[in-house]
């Protein structure tokens, strides 16, 4: 456990200390919700009826890069090698690691949640506790599978490719929930169906974030 | 005669025997007509697809945890295999919808998640070709096999947790005894022909195993280029 909270602290230092890369990732998505609404024109009731889609594909887009660089510090000069001499269990690598990505992701979240009410002109009715659910349980079914496949990706040369070749077809269930789930918190939930597309996203983070933990150890060991 | 080759002419040729039955022989289906004929080709089709996958999934179980290049041959053969079929599957469903829901492709749950079971193991194929060194590509495409197969239970109970268009699952109950006798013996042909390729493509994989056993691991990423050293170069005139 301590080797959790140690990495944890270590990562979300890196991530601080890089902070001009969380800048640029808010900057890609901003641009991508303005590509968005250039693209299907100047329609603002079609562009408030999807905002939750376009949220949540800015969100996606802008997480493999987050993803992507996740193990950059530990794959140069044998950093990964030492971590694991110490020894650090990879359970406890995946958690520190996918926490981490989750924290930084939801600070991404935060930050185009406000950007997106205002391009596309979302209207009262809007449920912060509901919404807060439903992203944070979204990304975490997003950087689950991803910190994994970060992981398996990070020492190949096509690793910019292989990463979301791998990672969207996966989330593809979590990306439609939490668009559901996201649109329901924001236009309200009159039948009461927000609760299954919590649950979808529950077991599918449950489902993953084990088999993340049990599966690093025989990436790591290559 | 070589074995496998043996159960694949065995295959076609039952396969073959079931697909003149249901062409030929068994009554149209009560509602689409002769449309309906592609029931013969369609389910062994998607079994076959979803037996190779499946057969992936405890080949990557073993590989992780036995670490034998065996069963990475097998993990490589069973995912290609598996693509293959799962691709025509669709391609077949895409045929078939055309004239019965009058489009080609609709957002249906169960086509929708199979599409998606396609794309991941393509994904997983791509990684095998990405990564050079053998171990490191039997770990990393047996990781990917076990969490891309999380979709195929998916895409199975698909017509069951989800409202949807497509047909349900067939069997005793939706089936008459007239048009199941032709199904089982399409299913049973297309098995044996898909255990024929899967046997196949596995000699390939081995062979290919042993070649690179007698050759060295090449590295991930390229070395970078090194420029000549220009104090060098008089020694190499001279």
């Amino acid at each position: 456990m301590t080797h959790f909270f140690v990495l944890l602290q270590k990562d979300l230092l890196v991530g601080w200390r890089g902070r001009s890369r969380l800048v640029g990732l808010v900057t890609y998505g901003t641009s991508l919700l303005l590509l968005f609404s250039f693209a299907l024109g100047a329609d603002s009731a079609v562009l408030r009826e999807h905002a939750a889609a376009y949220l949540w594909v800015a969100l996606l887009s802008a997480s493999t890069l987050l993803l992507a660089q996740s193990f950059q510090h530990e794959t140069e000069a044998g950093a990964l090698e030492g971590l694991l001499l110490v020894p650090v269990s990879p359970m406890a690598l995946y958690y520190a690691k996918a926490t981490a990505n989750l924290v930084l992701l939801l600070f991404l979240a935060v930050a185009l949640f406000p950007l997106t009410a205002v391009l596309f002109d979302l209207q009262g009715g809007i449920s912060p506790l509901r919404l807060a659910a439903v992203v944070t349980l979204g990304s975490a079914g997003l950087v689950g599978p991803g910190t994994l496949y970060a992981a398996l990706t990070a020492r190949l040369a096509s690793k910019q490719v292989m990463l979301p070749v791998l990672l969207f077809p996966l989330v593809i269930p979590p990306v439609v929930a939490s668009v559901k789930g996201t649109q329901l918190a924001l236009t309200g939930d009159p039948m009461g169906q927000l609760v299954s597309w919590l649950s979808l996203l529950l077991i599918f983070d449950l489902l993953y974030w084990s088999l993340g933990g049990i599966l690093l150890g025989k990436v790591l060991d290559e | 005669m070589n074995k496998t080759l043996l159960l694949g002419a065995l295959g076609v040729l039952v396969m073959l025997v079931g697909h003149g039955i249901g062409l030929f022989y068994a009554p149209p289906e009560a509602y689409m007509g002769d449309t309906g004929r592609i029931l013969y080709v369609h389910v062994p089709t998607a079994w076959v697809g979803m037996l190779a996958l499946t057969a992936a999934f405890a080949m990557a179980v073993g590989a992780l945890w036995n670490g034998k290049a065996i069963w990475d041959s097998y993990m490589e053969a069973s995912i290609e295999v598996g693509v293959v079929f799962s691709a025509m599957l669709l391609a077949q469903g895409s045929i078939w919808a055309k004239p019965t829901w009058n489009t080609w492709w609709t957002w249906d749950p169960r086509l929708t998640t199979s599409a998606i079971m396609v794309v991941a193991f393509i994904g997983v194929l791509l990684l095998r070709g990405a990564v050079h060194s053998p171990s490191r590509r039997m770990a990393f495409s047996a990781v990917a096999t076990i969490i891309a197969f999380v979709d195929v239970p998916v895409v199975y109970f698909s017509v069951e947790w989800w409202e949807t268009t497509h047909q349900g699952f067939s069997g005793r109950d939706n089936v008459d005894a007239v048009m199941r006798f032709p199904l089982l013996v399409s299913l049973a042909g297309t098995t044996l022909l898909g255990l024929a390729f899967i046997k196949a493509r596995q000699r390939i994989a081995w062979a290919r195993h042993l070649e690179e056993e007698r050759a060295p691991d090449l590295p991930e990423t390229p070395a970078p280029l090194s420029l000549p050293d220009p104090s060098n170069q008089k020694e190499n005139l001279g």
